[in-house]
């Protein structure tokens, strides 16, 4: 049973809303659209995947979305605290993976026993007990996204906003990371706004896949996902839909090789 | 895309996650990597691996010395062989004269470098953070660089005659500007994505500086540090021989030259080119190292 429908009985209330949004960089000749006349919305608690072709605007999106820019039109509307996940886990590499997760309450005031408190709280949810003395560079790839999840938490967001987080994983981790955050998302009933490159993973998590298209960025398609949950990447139905969502793309794609 | 994800998923099917888990955490932590902890033996071969060829250099350079004294370039009692220089330095270091002399020198050193530490600290702040103090000042402080600190003591003496403030104004203007363009470019060259993620946070401006900007800056800083030592350390050998005051090492450097004591100027030279080493390889080395290490800019551990 997938967030979504779970949720359908009950007055859905919308976590994140776009209206008519439109984002140009630049002005005169030069301005690029990177988006146009974009509708999205995403219910609470809903895991909504992002894909499409690079420079289809995907990341700024997000960036509307965490408050970090401004649409030039239409209006994004977000109900709810906002936490930003990426594809290098951005972490402080200063700071102890401990400091790196209490750093957010340190900046919201709570008091050191609290803060040290909770976040050995989170380290323990993300499985790295024991690695809170290391620093970043210390950790693999896998751990240091683990952490960066941590560090999320600790911003008491309810909205998370990632942007290819598992991109420079290897497979074996990325499936880890996937059952992990499947569990934690469920568990706290996060809103996840989640863009990625890869079709599988999309159907892998998502409650709804949103297809993007290119020059100028713009919402081409949706595709809810009716697979139970826990999923698989290597269920046949997974791969079915990932198909689907590939065949999709392709036709974005030769369209505009055309164009 | 598709067939890749199919061996992909063929490659490990039947891993349920804990078990992943497991892999991953074992296989990807690199803190459980061997080390190899260093013996008593290990460690003797390795001093002497980094120390055998600063003694050859310094050999070399002896006997590069040696050789152009007994070639009668010049007379001994204008170019001393190093033998007797050493000699010199010991009964200068048994005497005692070195040492008053070092104190001297740095407390100066000390006083002029701390001030340089404050004002450039200041200057690299209000410059790194506002734009108008930048395009103001910013391509000044760069040119300050570039000026000999020499060039500053006429300036120096009219203003505050021969004195002790005539010297530190300059070790200040040598050293400030190294200082202060450390930290700036340092700010300057923090990944934008981890001040994205400072902002996120919900950190406000200055914590966006405590907790992102100048720590990411560190590095950069300790370089700016070092040079700064060096520019300063210059500076007052140059204050020492123009203002004349007490026995400071800069003083006994002219002193020796107006007695013909060749080999005790020399020996001063050297004593300044070893406290040169010493302080930037001791103190300003081992910043270097802890800060890099904390950063993960180096290998070792």
């Amino acid at each position: 049973m997938s967030a979504g429908v779970a949720k359908g009985g009950d007055a859905v209330r919308a976590a994140v809303t776009l209206r008519s949004v439109t984002k140009t960089f630049g002005s005169g000749s030069d301005a690029v659209t990177a988006l146009r006349d974009v509708q999205l919305d995403i219910a609470a608690g809903e895991f909504v995947c992002l894909i499409g072709a690079s420079g289809c605007g995907k990341s700024t999106i997000l960036n509307l979305v965490a408050g970090l820019d401004s649409p030039t039109g239409g209006e994004v509307v977000v109900d709810g605290r906002a936490a930003m996940m990426f594809q290098e886990s951005a972490l402080f590499p200063w700071l102890t993976i401990t400091k790196n997760v209490e750093l957010p309450m340190r900046l919201a005031g709570v008091s050191r026993a609290e803060r040290k408190e909770r976040a050995a709280e989170l380290i323990r949810t993300v499985h790295l007990d024991g690695f809170g003395d290391k620093r970043p560079h210390q950790l693999s790839g896998g751990m240091r996204q683990r952490a960066a999840l941590a560090r999320a938490f600790a911003q008491e967001a309810d909205i998370l906003l990632m942007d290819e987080p598992f991109g420079a994983l290897d497979a074996m981790t990325r499936d880890v990371l996937h059952e992990e955050l499947d569990a934690l998302v469920s568990d706290r009933r996060l809103t996840v706004l989640f863009v990625t490159h890869n079709v599988r993973e999309a159907a892998r998590l998502g409650d709804r896949i949103v297809i993007m298209s290119p020059r100028p960025g713009r919402v081409t398609a949706e595709i809810a996902v009716d697979i139970e949950r826990p999923r698989r990447i290597d269920q046949p139905a997974v791969s079915a839909l990932a198909a689907e969502v590939t065949d999709r793309l392709r036709e974005e794609v030769l369209v505009h090789a055309r164009a | 895309m598709l067939e890749l994800d199919d061996k992909i998923a063929a490659m490990a099917p039947d891993l349920s996650p804990d078990e992943a888990l497991a892999v991953d955490s074992q296989l990807d932590d690199r803190s459980l990597a061997p080390v190899n902890r260093p013996t008593g033996r290990h460690r003797a071969r390795k001093i002497w691996l980094a120390v055998w060829p600063k003694v050859a250099a310094v050999a070399i350079a002896l006997g590069l010395w040696q050789l152009v004294v007994m070639s009668g370039w010049r007379p001994e009692y204008v170019l001393p062989a190093p033998a007797t220089v050493f000699d010199r330095l010991g009964e200068l270091i048994a005497d005692g004269t070195v040492f008053d002399a070092l104190r001297i020198t740095g407390e100066r050193a000390l006083y002029g470098y701390g001030a340089a530490l404050i004002i450039g600290i200041v200057l690299g702040s209000l410059v790194a953070s506002s734009k108008i103090v930048r395009s103001a000042v910013g391509a000044m402080i760069t040119g300050l660089q570039t000026m000999p600190s020499i060039a500053w003591f006429p300036l120096a003496i009219l203003l505050f005659q021969l004195s002790e403030q005539a010297i530190t104004f300059v070790v200040v203007l040598g050293a400030a500007p190294s200082i202060a363009n450390g930290l700036i470019t340092g700010v300057d060259h923090t990944p934008p994505l981890l001040v994205r993620v400072g902002t996120m946070m919900g950190a406000n401006r200055w914590q966006r500086l405590r907790h992102v900007m100048l720590p990411a800056a560190m590095p950069s800083f300790v370089g700016g540090l070092k040079q700064g030592w060096a520019f300063a350390w210059r500076s007052l050998m140059a204050g020492e021989l123009i203002v004349i005051l007490g026995p400071s090492v800069g003083f006994l450097l002219q002193q020796y030259r107006n007695l013909a004591d060749a080999a005790g100027l020399i020996a001063m030279m050297i004593v300044i080119l070893v406290v040169g080493i010493l302080v930037d390889a001791l103190v300003f080395g081992t910043l270097d190292r802890i800060v890099r290490r904390r950063h993960g800019l180096t290998e070792e551990r």
